[in-house]
């Protein structure tokens, strides 16, 4: 594998406040990572440190093989955080421009890139005369300029509205068809799952899990069950080895799974036991539901 | 370091405000040639103060560089917003995510402030060369090249106030209030110099002798007021039966301290920008 990006142990102080403790995790090519954490929580002050904007307290980060400086490294490497920083007297043209000359690339890509996120009618137009939504756009077109081997994106729909947040997901998931790595930050869990294979899940600076996002939790999922006859659903769940917890809510019936059991299994059990099902679905967590499974495991 | 000043090129020339102030101090400076024109009548006499030897070499090189180094507050308003509108702008943290090192931004901001002060040397030198050649009563070559230290020295002084400027802007990250304290540094250069001449060391040169290092001071030191040394005021003095002994020259270790102040300056800019979080 290819490893883009490594952490070892990085800590951030800020007086007596901890933002980053001791985090270590790392970034393999051609996954699409999603950090997750509530506000505050120091997803920004993290990628604020490995590009270069914010020092470290004490750790280590290392770009591709480490053998560049990090300002070298980060001309490969395309990133946003938090609002759209640009010259606001310059058109976007003009400020793509000056980002090519500081990432010494050739400008010929300018049109290509303002194009793909849907600004090149506006390409002569100062920045100042931007929307909020356009100005974000502008600023992952400004970050793919140099084709880059990691996107990082940090909250890029904070604050927009809702065509323009779907506009930025649209150019998301399809920067992420075309093999780039992706990094983004946010705490809209939604927005993670919709377009990320692998989370970095991090509270109070503390890292809770980092890894694919189907195995974030040891679960088999549940099953909600309806029946006419509900408490002799209740016994027979009761009774089954695979079930732990069973909730009813309503007409509805929630059993949580403790070991894998297949639907048709589950049927044919509940049948020759002689109870017919009228409702019968199985359903793995939603990412917020394992989230919150996560944080409040941790917390107690 | 080409691409470096590329950078910072690309970032001025396309503010409207950045151009209209560089562009009027250099118009300002070919304005000492209007002085020619001033004339006025004196107890009957016709006086021009074109023929009052101002115009003359060498004296011209010490004359303009005095009077052109006045209008340096108009780049120095340039250099402070070019540097603090990074910080209010933000492009300063984009710029350094974009792969640009701290190291570069802060030599691509020296490297401005050089060419600036450079680029005002040579054009204080060909407008004074046009002014001194139509006006000077000697226009031997010999004579016409002489003197030309105060050049070297303008360069300097204007590389230093702008270096102290750009430090200001990194400091303060708000143009008005860099310039703010600009003005303010200069006060307490005065007052501190002013308390040490007549309160601690009176009767004795040790005040000038600290005073000398101060960075405004020493900066001013380095080309020092020319209209003491006009014939028509040194004549005045001797007939008031008082005459003037000032030394107007140019000195190594003035402009090793000045030097000294834009290596500090510098390094201090960049000392700042590497310990601070964006």
């Amino acid at each position: 594998m290819n490893t883009i990006l490594r952490l070892n142990n990085l800590t951030k102080k800020f007086g007596p406040v901890t933002a980053v403790k001791d985090l270590s995790f790392s970034i393999e090519k051609g996954n699409v990572y999603g950090i997750l954490g509530p506000n505050g929580s120091g997803k920004s002050t993290t990628l604020g440190i490995v590009l270069n904007v914010v020092n470290k307290t004490s750790g280590d980060f290392q770009w591709f093989d480490g053998t560049q400086s990090t300002h070298e490294a980060l001309k490969k490497v395309g990133a946003i955080i938090e609002r759209p920083n640009f010259y606001p007297y310059m058109t976007a043209a003009q400020n793509l421009k000056l980002v090519c000359k500081i990432k010494n690339v050739s400008p010929d890509k300018i049109d290509e890139k303002l194009d793909l996120v849907g600004l090149l009618d506006r390409k002569d137009s100062k920045f100042r005369t931007f929307s909020l939504g356009m100005k974000q756009r502008l600023a992952i077109g400004s970050a793919l300029l140099n084709d880059p081997e990691i996107l990082i994106l940090d909250e890029p729909t904070n604050g927009l509205d809702p065509q323009g947040i779907h506009q930025i997901r649209e150019i998301i998931t399809r920067i992420a068809a075309d093999g780039t790595t992706i990094l983004l930050a946010s705490h809209l869990l939604d927005e993670v799952e919709k377009v990320c294979t692998h989370v970095v899940i991090i509270r109070k600076g503390e890292k809770l899990y980092s890894g694919p996002v189907d195995q974030m939790n040891a679960s088999f999922g549940f099953f909600e069950l309806k029946a006419a006859n509900e408490e002799k659903l209740l016994a027979l769940l009761h009774a089954h080895p695979a079930f732990g917890k069973v909730i009813q809510k309503g007409e509805i019936i929630t059993a949580f799974l403790e070991e894998p059991l297949e639907p048709e299994a589950l049927n044919t059990y509940l049948f020759e036991k002689g109870l017919t099902l009228s409702q019968l679905v199985k359903r793995k967590e939603s990412l917020e539901e394992q989230f919150l499974l996560l944080t409040n495991e941790m917390s107690v | 370091m080409l691409r470096l000043l590329n950078i910072e090129y690309h970032k001025l020339r396309y503010s409207k405000s950045s151009k209209v102030l560089i562009a009027t101090y250099f118009i300002l400076i070919t304005f000492i040639a209007l002085i020619a024109s001033i004339e006025f009548k004196f107890g009957g006499v016709q006086f021009r103060v074109a023929d009052q030897g101002i115009f003359n070499f060498p004296y011209i090189w010490h004359f303009n560089s005095y009077i052109a180094a006045i209008l340096k507050l108009f780049l120095a308003i340039v250099i402070v917003s070019m540097v603090s509108n990074e910080y209010s702008n933000r492009t300063i943290k984009q710029n350094l995510i974009d792969g640009l090192s701290k190291k570069e931004f802060i030599f691509s901001k020296f490297l401005t402030v050089v060419s600036f002060a450079f680029f005002s040397t040579i054009f204080l030198f060909v407008v004074s060369l046009i002014l001194g050649l139509s006006f000077s009563d000697y226009t031997e070559f010999s004579i016409i090249f002489s003197d030309l230290e105060y050049l070297l020295a303008y360069f300097i002084k204007l590389t230093g106030f702008f270096a102290f400027c750009m430090f200001l802007g990194i400091l303060v990250k708000r143009s008005a209030f860099a310039l703010g304290f600009l003005f303010v540094w200069w006060i307490l250069e005065s007052i501190a110099r002013g308390v040490m001449e007549y309160k601690l060391f009176r009767d004795s040169n040790i005040a000038e002798n600290i005073a000398q290092f101060f960075p405004l001071e020493s900066m001013s030191l380095l080309v020092k007021e020319p209209f003491s040394r006009l014939n028509i005021i040194q004549s005045a003095a001797t007939q008031l039966g008082s005459e003037f002994s000032k030394d107007y020259g140019v000195y190594w270790y003035q402009l090793l301290i000045v030097m000294a102040w834009i290596a500090i300056f510098v390094y201090l800019s960049y000392f700042l920008l590497k310990k601070r979080d964006l």
